[in-house]
């Protein structure tokens, strides 16, 4: 069983999402009790491969027991094991708030919500390359008919622009694997990263052209300066509880960044050049953020602007390669995920109880749970902006003290304007939502406890990577200093012991699943 | 044979590309499936060209590499469900924003009436 619980994440939720979309006449309150069900059993699963990547161990599992470099492998390391944890917790929180009505407004919410979690689960355990694509594009897929789920124009228009470039950043990516496959032969990540590190002249160009398409595309999904323009529309016309599951999406661009630098191409002509996109677009993307920040006027795309600030945040650490950067990175990334879905799923709250005005930056009826709903505002925003108390600011200035020399010059002004300015406009949409507004009847709309439930699962986060710092950012540093080692991947999954080993104790299985494939 | 292949493989990304960057819906969805195209010829030839070669190892002499068919099979499905997805998505976005634009406004020359 506990070889075979690496494959779980993305078994489970296809199971899942067979059972959720086949029993359509179910009732509405059989498929959220499922539904949640499922993705708490998720979450189990993820916990328990957590503990297991803890170690330090690196678990491989050869799907079909073809072994690597020719059959797919998937795997796990400490970096695979936090982001599957990452998805699981923010999806437990999205699909119980969902369930307090969301879920309803068009069809097979539940089942779709499951869909996307196994491609993300996929493309964080996959270690072949192209199998990275598929699990991809079934993201994508599935991400496609969230974002349109409950439909209105709003979502069809900004659904149309992120469905066509996403169907284009998919042909690129090909073609980037085209390059790499045509130069490097080989679709194994490991086997690759071995190929690439010895070789020299115009393999080693191709090499370079195929790595730099690769990182536009992961670029675009983690929306990168020059691409991100679809991302604020796209969020903000988003229902809540997919816009919150979405912000795990850009970190999947941020994720694939990580692995094929450090796994491809860390040896390779192409990482300086990697590493100067990285930092500048990274830098511009702080930039702009700020600016799109202070220029909202709504508070939904106010919210994805504060994700495009997480996200050149932490491509500007990634690229600078250094191992205390990247723990930096990784402490910050669950705390920036979790917090801006939360914000996503406040900003939903606070829109339903304000009638037409929405959660447009403008003076409107008095909310109906004041209290309540401005004290998780004020928790998520000091998480956001990374203010003391909670894991943001421990993590911005774990990111500070990292970025060395001539690094620092840049990333500390712009990183403290771009806090400077989410602070002044948090607290600019925190008075006009619940100070600036008319005395008289309160508009309906009560949060209900599935609502709550969900927020306070993910708001509750904040405090705990505070409490847990240590041992968070001992993880951090771990898997930091595992990926600055990617021989050892390659050593162990392609001339070692531990593959052999899972070969002999799974003979009965081999004749039967070699049957399936040929 | 490489050079007429290169310049198919190449007209039609040029071909795509353009027809991407235009205004409607239809030629941005038939831009999307030209690149489709180029993107699979391309992959297709990333083993290598070869002719009277077979993609099995073992009865011809001179086998071609069986990986790149088995991947732009795999294109081709996921472009094929992704383009007619694309084409609902137009279908809808026309009768829903009532233009048939990308950016969802009345192109030049003149839409159907909101």
């Amino acid at each position: 069983m506990n070889q075979h619980l690496i494959s779980l994440p993305i078994l489970l939720p296809m199971f899942s999402a067979l059972v959720l979309l086949l029993s359509g006449k179910a009732s509405d309150r059989t498929h959220r009790r499922l539904s949640i069900a499922f993705t708490t059993l998720l979450v189990i699963v993820t916990l328990l491969l957590l503990q297991q990547a803890a170690s330090g161990e690196l678990t491989f599992y050869a799907l079909g027991n073809w072994q690597a470099p020719f059959g797919i492998v998937l795997m796990l390391d400490r970096l695979s094991a936090l982001m599957l944890g990452l998805t699981a917790v923010l999806a437990l929180g999205c699909v119980i708030f969902a369930s307090a009505g969301d879920d309803v407004r068009g069809s097979n919410f539940h089942g779709l919500f499951q869909l996307q979690l196994m491609g993300l689960n996929g493309a964080f355990l996959t270690g072949d390359i192209f199998n990275l694509f598929v699990f991809f594009e079934i993201t994508l897929l599935a991400s496609y008919a969230l974002l349109m789920h409950g439909g209105g124009k709003e979502r069809v228009g900004a659904g149309l622009h992120y469905v066509i470039l996403n169907v284009a950043g998919s042909a690129l990516f090909l073609i980037a694997l085209g390059v790499l496959y045509g130069a490097t032969g080989t679709l194994n990540m490991a086997d690759m990263g071995r190929r690439v590190a010895t070789m020299s002249g115009d393999q080693a160009a191709l090499v370079t052209a195929g790595a730099l398409l690769l990182i536009v595309v992961f670029s675009l999904k983690a929306a990168l300066l020059p691409l991100y323009f679809w991302l604020p529309r796209t969020y903000s016309s988003a229902p809540a509880p997919v816009a919150a599951l979405f912000a795990i999406m850009t970190k999947l661009g941020l994720y694939a960044i990580l692995r094929v630098h450090s796994l491809i191409f860390a040896d390779s002509d192409a990482e300086s050049a990697i590493q100067g996109w990285l930092w500048w677009s990274g830098l511009a993307t702080i930039l702009l953020a700020a600016i799109g920040v202070l220029a909202a006027r709504d508070l939904r795309p106010l919210v994805a602007y504060l994700v495009l600030i997480s996200v050149g945040t932490l491509l500007a650490a990634a690229s600078l390669g250094t191992t205390a950067a990247t723990t930096a990175l990784l402490y910050y990334l669950p705390h920036t995920t979790l917090i801006c879905g939360v914000l996503f799923l406040i900003a939903e709250l606070i829109g339903q109880q304000r009638g037409k005005a929405g959660t447009r930056l403008v003076r409107a009826r008095r909310l109906h749970q004041r209290y309540l709903l401005g004290g998780l505002f004020l928790a998520a925003a000091v998480g956001v902006v990374g203010l003391p108390p909670l894991a943001g600011s421990l993590a911005k200035l774990l990111l500070m003290q990292a970025a060395e020399g001539s690094a620092r010059l840049w990333l500390w002004p712009l990183l403290l304007l771009a806090g400077l300015s989410a602070l002044i406009a948090m607290s600019r949409a925190g008075s006009v939502f619940f100070w600036a507004s008319y005395k008289g009847e309160v508009a309906s709309g009560k949060v209900t406890r599935p609502q709550l439930v969900g927020v306070i699962w993910l708001l509750a986060s904040a405090p705990l990577l505070v409490v847990f710092a240590g041992p968070i950012s001992h993880y951090a540093q771990a898997t930091a200093e595992q990926l600055a080692m990617p021989q050892v991947v390659i050593q162990q999954l392609l001339s070692d012991e531990p593959t052999r080993d899972l070969v002999q104790s799974r003979q009965p299985l081999h004749d039967e699943t070699q049957g399936d494939t040929l | 044979m490489e050079a007429l292949f290169s310049l198919v493989v190449g007209v039609l990304t040029a071909s795509g590309i353009y027809l991407l960057l235009r205004g409607r819906t239809f030629p941005v969805i038939v831009g999307l499936a030209l690149l489709g195209y180029a993107v699979n010829l391309f992959l297709f030839s990333t083993g290598g060209l070869n002719t009277h070669a077979a993609a099995v190892i073992g009865d011809s002499i001179t086998p071609t590499d069986p990986l790149p068919q088995a991947l732009v099979l795999t294109a081709i499905v996921i472009g094929f469900a992704m383009t007619a997805f694309v084409v609902i998505l137009a279908i809808r976005a026309r009768g829903d924003l009532g233009s048939d634009h990308v950016d969802g406004q009345q192109g030049e020359d003149g839409d159907a009436p909101r």
